[in-house]
């Protein structure tokens, strides 16, 4: 069954794509990436995925997996030799599990609500919401590390992969708002295992660049501004 | 060191019941604490600063939070009877994604359709039903979400029975009507003492949501 061909649904600027990609990346498993025109969704994805209609979808073989943290969980699973992404401690695994719904929960609504803020009021009170999410996940850091580098431990983990996946995001919102979210001096711990995970071989090849990911944005929060008339 | 478990629980909630039932399916033996959410208690804001909601596990003095992990959690650590989720890793993966699917669909669309009156009741109703029908079409002719065993999908969604005598009074239909396979399957799982232990008599729901409207001015 690990034999069967991979192929990745999705699109270069989605943190949730960026998922699957690490997960399989840390696994040494190749794969096709097949890419989706944002603006469109095409008959594979809605033949795929035709619940939600949404990017990432894992094909494995015949097999079709939907939602991000599903997917990495499968990969997982699927390709067990060596070092699992989740702890091996079962309490452990439950709280990595709970900060992972926490950034899909709280995290990435509290970072889309900067850009959808209308007026300069509404933007300041969503990047203090931001700031606030920050605090909580430095905390949650020192717990989860134990005093190692990752989420995870020693290895990019599960948590690493749900939360790390936004920081292209988090560095074109800090660029077009002239605000500092993840900083040396604000949440230190996050500053550092942000570097880290963006240096990670498994990361940084699908880690966009911060100008080409700003250029997309500057496109698609016109679309949040102006949303067309229904 | 003797065991100790806690569940810090709501008794009409669906997450709260979801615990109770994979803690019954395992015949573990916990503590039952309910908790009032309107004057939340020291111990509840302690184990759950994050949400500040139930249910909440309490495992040897460690907090487990979040219906879904919880259950995940007690099938992980009492591994020897009553698996909750299937050993194929693509199964599990079905059975997280359905799961899923109850949260994000099956919650909201029956509030929806409690809490909405007139034209905005009747468009609730119809989306609700169509959620259904798409989790009958998942069910197909299995016993259950899981096939020949109750697992996790089942738990997840299972406690909404409780709630859908309220939700068709308030509305005026009959899910069984529109869902009868999905009813057969409730009534089957409601076999199982694990479930029928843990779900509160529809009625006494109804009841309480009359209280909460009330109190909402609806």
């Amino acid at each position: 069954m690990a034999g069967d061909a991979v192929k990745l649904l999705g699109a270069w600027p989605s943190p949730f794509v960026m998922r699957a990609q690490i997960a399989l990346n840390l696994k040494s498993v190749g794969y096709e990436f097949l890419e989706e025109t944002l603006g469109t969704k095409s008959q594979l994805l809605l033949q795929s995925n035709p619940v939600h209609k949404k990017i990432p979808v894992l094909i494995h073989g015949d097999k079709l997996v939907c939602e991000s943290l599903i997917i990495v969980q499968y990969i997982d699973e699927v390709w067990s030799s060596g070092p699992g992404m989740l702890p091996s401690d079962l309490y452990d695994r439950a709280t990595a599990r709970f900060w992972a719904a926490y950034i899909d929960d709280k995290w990435f609504p509290s970072l889309i609500g900067i850009a959808k803020a209308q007026d300069d009021g509404a933007k300041k009170a969503a990047i203090e919401q931001v700031s606030e999410i920050l605090a909580v996940l430095e905390d949650a850091f020192t717990k989860c590390s134990k005093g190692k580098t990752f989420f995870g431990g020693d290895r990019v983990g599960y948590l690493d992969i749900a939360f790390g996946c936004f920081l292209g995001w988090l560095r074109v919102t800090e660029k077009m708002n002239g605000v500092e979210l993840i900083s040396r001096s604000k949440t230190p711990q996050l500053a550092q295992w942000a570097e880290r995970f963006c240096a990670d071989p498994a990361v940084k090849d699908v880690m966009p660049e911060t100008d080409k990911l700003a250029e997309f944005a500057k496109v698609l929060f016109a679309k949040f501004k102006n949303p067309p008339s229904q | 060191m003797a065991e100790t478990l806690t569940l810090l629980d709501y008794w009409p909630s669906m997450f709260g019941m979801r615990c109770r039932i994979a803690l019954r399916e395992k015949d573990i033996k916990f503590e039952y604490q309910e908790q009032d959410l309107w004057s939340k208690s020291p111990l509840l804001l302690e184990m759950n600063p994050i949400y500040k909601k139930i249910p909440v596990l309490i495992h040897n003095g460690k907090p487990i939070c979040e219906s879904l992990i919880i259950v995940e959690y007690i099938d992980e650590t009492w591994k020897g009877k009553a698996p909750l989720l299937p050993s194929d890793p693509y199964e599990r993966a079905q059975a997280r994604f359905w799961a899923d699917y109850v949260d994000k669909k099956i919650y909201e669309g029956g509030r929806n359709v409690w809490s909405t009156t007139g034209e905005d009741q009747g468009e609730a109703k119809k989306e609700y039903i169509e959620r259904l029908k798409v989790l009958e079409g998942v069910l197909g002719d299995k016993p259950f979400f899981g096939g020949d065993s109750f697992g996790f999908t089942d738990i997840a969604l299972i406690p909404y029975y409780s709630w859908f005598y309220s939700y068709e009074i308030c509305a005026n239909f009959s899910i069984e009507a529109e869902c009868p396979k999905l009813i057969s399957w409730a009534k089957r799982c409601m076999e199982k003492e694990s479930v029928s232990e843990s779900l509160p008599d529809p009625e006494k729901i109804y009841m309480l949501l009359l209280e909460l409207k009330k109190k909402a001015g609806k």
